[in-house]
């Protein structure tokens, strides 16, 4: 879980950090997604890095929500009988809201693909050519759209919420928090992460919406 | 003061369960909240219904027998047991409702009261540390630095009540077990079977049934001993140390 | 060392055997024969504890197996034992009341525990802590067992040490001691206040390490309810398993009991709410008898009583006395002001008027009765609480006396107070709900521990063959009053060390023939326990158990407790005679006897305790002289000191149940010393 968990956090990281590059205009960010391709040639035929991430990811992603699911059933198995009354004291609302948010972040996932990568919809109708070989412009039309940046501001709100507690935890699973101090500072990595990369990228979608790119 | 106690009856572990609500007058906040059951208790008596089964024993917050989920918050509002939390912490006109942990590695015997027998045998599969009577070296011989006793003997006080299961929304019992773990683990003494310790333990913790920790801290927050995540993390590094050294 | 060596006289008896020449409990006993330990060691002190293992028999580890131990109680004593058994390759089945072995009540002891290693250079020595325990005993134990205590003291350390026991530790990570108990030498050893929760769960690890190995079996949430005799030897116990109710029996080759205290007998005490005499007073019915049962001790830190509610008391490390002064108001009308507006004038401190040179470090016993007198005295602090009068009224008393800590935070700081004594300060916050930086404390005496206990001899084998008790459940060690942190010392002498020696001697003849549930004295001890669980449930009357319980503990409290006389101990005995029988006519017992049932748990044990008070208060009257916890009004000295009558009274009173009817037996079990010599107590 950890390990899939920190996997996808430096690909967000990474993507995050190119997507930033919309901001330098349509010849960078195009730039960049074709770099990605040819990234190692000759060593890697073309698309070479793509794949090896993508198959990184989707095993990552296998073992993440498999994971996710057997935690659930155990959980689910621990407590037939429900509390009539609960109360949480101690924990914070990312921390129990991981599953929920780890479900909205896979439904984005499979739209997020279909939308940019594998079928190339364009919610705004345009089909032509110069949209699907053209990332930037598919992702500028995207955005001119209120409700796809909406769908994906609350993506960003379960990112965000999923990496504050998912940050922490990591670190915690893997054994790195045995003091009270190392604990306050992987709760201050959580914070961090989470605004950084939310924060991140959210400023895109907003900045197509606001027109100050397009 | 006058309170009006929802507690959750069940006749055995197989019988259906439910709330019961009941009035109680009478109640002083110097009163424990055990000996407020206990009045409840007489008055049942009197009135010829059965009282209310609970677990107690030493009273003191130290054996651990004790449990009670008070108000949706395991051993009730404070940090502290259910044995030594006081009325006081309570008002007139309160209503309070009293369920049994919840977990199903920790089923139901009778109303209030829950096996926890899960917990000895996680101790059995790797809780010690294995020194033969007679065997032992002269006390002095391997000394323990001062900080690591002090931080083992914090782990050390877990009274093994279960309010850590409880509270955990995945019924884990990571807390309980990484107390131990902790415990001998920061020991000279506890080297030799450091590993073995602490995958043993785990293997019989998830054979068991209780739920994998995702470390959202209620457990902790529970725990009327304070034993910090700090020993969530140390199960971890032993567990990852264990499966890469492969034991 | 030099005044030590005095005591070595050799072999000579250094006293003769008593004479009793007065007969206060004449009517209410019978004389029976002297009792001579059968096992009792010889030579120089020193060596009888090595020759006796020496010659004791052992057990071939291939016969182990097919050797049955029943362990009843898993505190430091039974856990200990059974762990240790196991290992050595026994069969064993262990037994305890609680939902885990983990829970026994010796896992709420604070202080520590004693041992000679004398790490502090200090002149300790087994000899010294053997000296200790019997003079702190007041010259009323036997000293072959004391000295075989201090002996094996150091070897718990070694044990528990290598369990994993965090043990408190100097900056060079060696092990830190302190002093406890008014002992000179720093002896102790402790693990912050939980040290019996320490070395508890030290036992409980490795027993369940055994259990997972197989040799022993854990029965949890099973209560011993009486003991199968076999040709007059011990050879099961009958149980209930208190989740399905069930009457089960449990057969073997040998049986231990190691099931605690009866301090309960007073309804309110230190003990947990479970603590019960009923194993042992079983095995009393069966001819087990019971030695200096009226031994209890009382201790005078603890906090005091709310109310009619309180189910029971709470200890207070006794080390607040070394930095507190307790105190009254002087005048009876300033008991309901708040203590900080009583000008210095006012206030009484009465231990330091009483005693100048102790002040308020004076023994136990002398500031448990202080505080009663100033109390008795109408002086008493803290909440009005009902109290039944000897003549059936009931009136409202104050039982409490500060503890004031206002001048050791004056002098000390309060952040030195608060390194000093943080846990338990906050523990008696949340209890009382008073902070105890601002206001004084209050403290009252309670029951704590009882020296009494079944009659063992040297090698902690009951007069019943095959019948073996340890720790607190037997009366071997601390004679008429136990030091601090000896408590534990003995459970786990007893556990680790003692009974896996002598118990092999025993098996050493074994296996013994085989049984099963038809032999008709096993179906005899099933039926009599079930009749009398049914006789419980079919009375059927007015009265809770509970409500019996705590008149009872009244009755023992204001008649058998700090101070006994001979009136008011026949008026209790009297008093106790009509409750047994309210009991047996009046007690209502509801739910069922199959399923879990606490109401017919607590039945069952306080029909228990209300014979063996009956026998307590027998035996106080009895015994005309103040000695250790024992203080007889009529045997004081003119200051009203503890008067001890070396020449009537050293000898152990063992008791033999006398029938349903009868009046018990007595057996007097005198009590020579070689190796050292009594002398009285003094505190000038
Ligand atoms: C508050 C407190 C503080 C103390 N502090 C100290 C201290 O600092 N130092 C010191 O040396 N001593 C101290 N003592 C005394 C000491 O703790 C006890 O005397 C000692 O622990 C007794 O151990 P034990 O093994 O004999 O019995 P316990 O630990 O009492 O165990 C009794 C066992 O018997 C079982 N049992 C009882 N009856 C039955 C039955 N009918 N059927 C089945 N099982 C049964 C119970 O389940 C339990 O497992 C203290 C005592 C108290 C109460
Ligand atoms: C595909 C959909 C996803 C699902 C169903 C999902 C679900 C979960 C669940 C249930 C947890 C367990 C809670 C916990 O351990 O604290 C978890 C943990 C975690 N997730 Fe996800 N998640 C998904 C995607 C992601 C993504 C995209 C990221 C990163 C950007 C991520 C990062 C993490 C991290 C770092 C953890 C903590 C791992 C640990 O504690 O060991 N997850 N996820
Ligand atoms: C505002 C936020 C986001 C924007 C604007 C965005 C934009 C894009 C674009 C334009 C591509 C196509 C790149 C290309 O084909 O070269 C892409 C691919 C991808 N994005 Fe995002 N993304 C965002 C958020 C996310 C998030 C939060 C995740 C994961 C949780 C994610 C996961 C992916 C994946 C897995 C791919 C496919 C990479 C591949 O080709 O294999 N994206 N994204
Ligand atoms: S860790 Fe805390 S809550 Fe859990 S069993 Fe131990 S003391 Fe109880
Ligand atoms: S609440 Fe549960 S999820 Fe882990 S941190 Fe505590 S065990
Ligand atoms: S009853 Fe022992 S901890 Fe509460």
């Amino acid at each position: 879980m950890a390990a899939s968990g920190i996997v996808f956090v430096l690909f967000v990281l990474v993507h995050m950090y190119g997507n930033l590059k919309a901001f330098s205009g349509e010849v960078a960010f195009n730039e960049y997604a074709h770099h990605l391709r040819i990234f190692g040639e000759p060593m890697l035929p073309e698309n070479g890095l793509l794949w090896i991430i993508r198959i990184v990811l989707l095993v990552s992603l296998v073992a993440h929500v498999g994971s996710a699911v057997a935690l659930m059933r155990r959980a689910r198995a621990q407590r037939p009988v429900k509390y009539q009354v609960k109360r949480n004291n101690a924990s914070s609302l990312s921390s129990r809201t991981m599953r929920w948010g780890g479900l909205t972040l896979f439904v984005f996932l499979i739209w997020h693909l279909l939308n940019f990568t594998i079928v190339k919809i364009n919610p705004a109708g345009d089909q032509s050519a110069d949209i699907t070989e053209n990332p930037y412009r598919l992702m500028v039309s995207s955005f001119d759209l209120w409700w796809m940046t909406l769908i994906y501001l609350v993506a960003m709100l379960a990112l965000g919420f999923h990496l504050h507690h998912g940050t922490y935890s990591a670190l915690q699973t893997l054994g790195w928090v045995n003091s009270a101090s190392a604990r306050a500072k992987a709760k201050i990595a959580g914070w961090v992460i989470a605004i950084v990369i939310a924060g991140g990228f959210s400023l895109v979608p907003l900045a197509v919406l606001f027109g100050v790119i397009d | 003061m006058n309170l009006t106690l929802k507690i959750w009856r069940q006749a055995s572990s197989s019988a259906p369960g439910g709330i019961h609500t009941y009035q109680l007058g009478g109640v002083s906040e110097d009163m424990s909240f055990l000996e407020m059951l206990d009045l409840l208790n007489e008055e049942l008596v009197t009135k010829g219904e059965e009282p209310v089964a609970f677990d107690s024993d030493c009273r003191e917050g130290i054996c651990g027998m004790c449990s009670l989920m008070i108000n949706g918050q395991a051993h009730g509002p404070e940090v502290t047991t259910t044995c030594q939390l006081h009325m006081r912490s309570f008002k007139d006109g309160d209503t309070i409702t009293i369920e049994p942990w919840r977990a199903s590695t920790f089923p139901v015997i009778k109303d209030l009261i829950v096996d926890r027998s899960a917990f000895d045998r996680i101790i059995q599969s790797g809780g010690y540390i294995s020194a033969n009577t007679g065997s032992a070296p002269e006390a002095n011989s391997v000394p323990a630095p001062r900080d690591k006793a002090m931080h083992a003997f914090n782990a050390a006080t877990c009274i093994g009540c279960g309010a850590c299961v409880a509270a955990c929304p995945n019924g884990s019992a990571s807390l309980f077990m990484g107390a131990k773990i902790t415990h001998l683990g920061d020991l000279p003494q506890g080297q030799p079977e450091r590993y073995s310790r602490v995958v043993g333990m785990v293997a019989q913790h998830d054979h068991e049934g209780f739920g994998g920790c995702t470390n959202i801290g209620e457990c902790t927050a529970a725990c009327p001993k304070g034993i910090p995540l700090d020993v969530i993390s140390q199960l971890n590094k032993d567990l990852r140390t264990a499966m890469v050294h492969g034991f | 060392m030099a005044d030590t060596t005095t005591y070595y006289p050799g072999l000579e008896p250094t006293n003769e055997p008593s004479v009793q020449t007065s007969d206060d409990a004449a009517g209410y006993y019978t004389l029976g024969d002297k009792l001579v330990d059968p096992k009792a060691p010889t030579g120089q002190i020193e060596q009888r504890w090595t020759t006796r293992k020496f010659e004791n028999r052992l057990v071939n580890p291939a016969n182990r197996r097919k050797l049955d131990i029943i362990i009843v109680g898993t505190g430091l004593a039974g856990g200990a034992a059974a762990a240790t058994l196991g290992e050595a390759g026994y069969n064993v089945k262990s037994f305890c009341y609680q939902d885990s072995p983990r829970r026994a009540h010796s896992i709420a002891a604070q202080g520590g525990i004693n041992a000679s290693k004398n790490y502090k250079s200090d002149g300790d020595s087994d000899y010294r802590l053997f000296y200790d325990t019997v003079k702190g005993g007041d010259f009323r134990a036997r000293e072959s067992n004391v000295y075989r205590l201090a002996e094996v003291s150091t070897n718990i350390i070694d044990q528990c040490v290598a369990q994993g026991v965090p043990f408190a530790r100097e900056y060079g990570g060696l092990l830190d001691n302190r002093s406890f108990g008014g002992v000179l030498v720093s002896r102790t050893f402790y693990a912050r206040g939980q040290t019996g929760q320490q070395l508890l769960l030290g036992a409980y690890q490795a027993m369940e390490r055994q259990v997972a190995a197989g040799t022993v079996e854990a029965f949890t949430r099973h209560e011993m309810l009486d003991l199968i005799l076999v040709d007059g030897r011990a050879r099961g116990i009958v149980a209930r398993n208190m989740v399905t109710g069930e009457i089960e029996t449990h057969l073997a080759d040998v049986v231990v009991l190691a099931t605690g205290g009866y301090g309960n007998v007073f309804y309110l005490s230190t003990n947990a709410m479970g603590s019960n005499v009923m194993a042992a007073w079983r095995a009393h019915r069966k001819g087990a008898y019971m030695a200096n049962p009226c031994y209890t001790q009382i201790h005078p830190t603890c906090i005091p009583v709310t109310g009619a509610h309180q189910s029971k008391l709470t200890l207070m490390s006794e080390s607040l006395r070394n930095d507190g002064r307790v105190w009254v108001p002087k005048k009876a009308e300033d008991c309901d002001k708040d203590p900080r507006d009583i000008p210095v004038e006012d206030r009484d401190y009465f231990l330091e008027r009483m005693y100048p040179s102790y002040g308020n470090l004076v023994t136990r016993d002398i500031a448990s009765r202080a505080a009663k007198y100033m109390c008795d005295d109408g002086r008493g602090v803290g909440p009005q609480v009902e109290e039944k009068q000897k003549d059936g009224t009931t009136t409202l008393m104050r039982r409490g006396v500060y503890l004031d800590l206002a001048d050791a935070i004056a002098r000390l700081g309060r952040d030195k107070v608060e390194e000093k004594y943080d846990n338990l300060l906050d523990m008696y916050q949340r209890i009382t709900g008073e902070d105890p930086y601002q206001v004084p404390m209050r403290i009252y005496p309670a029951v704590h521990y009882v020296m009494g206990g079944l009659w063992v001899d040297y090698e902690l084998q009951s007069n019943i063959t095959g019948l073996f008790v340890t720790g607190e459940a037997n009366f071997s060690d601390h004679g008429a009053n136990r030091l601090g942190a000896s408590a534990l010392m003995q459970g786990l002498a007893d556990g680790y060390f003692v009974l896996p020696n002598t118990i092999a001697d025993y098996l050493a003849d074994g296996p013994f023939e085989k049984l099963d549930d038809s032999h008709p004295a096993v179906q005899e001890a099933l039926t009599s326990v079930t009749e009398r669980v049914d006789q419980l449930m079919s009375i059927n009357g007015e009265r809770s158990v509970e409500s019996i319980h705590k008149e009872l503990g009244h009755i023992m409290w204001e008649y058998c407790g700090m101070e006994r006389t001979k009136e008011g101990l026949t008026e209790a005995i009297g008093l106790i005679r009509e409750l047994k029988k309210e009991f047996w006519t009046n007690v209502k017992v509801l739910g069922s006897a199959d399923s879990l049932n606490q109401d017919l748990e607590k039945a069952n044990r306080v029909a228990d305790f209300i014979e063996l008070g009956e026998l307590m208060c027998i035996d106080a009257l009895n015994r005309r002289e103040s000695c250790g916890g024992h203080f007889r009004g009529e045997s004081q000295t003119e200051d009203g000191e503890a008067l001890r009558h070396d020449d009537e009274f050293a000898y152990v009173a063992a008791w033999e149940w006398g029938g349903e009817d009868g009046s018990p037996v007595l057996h007097k079990e005198d009590l020579i010393y070689t190796a050292t010599k009594m002398k009285a107590r003094s505190y000038k």
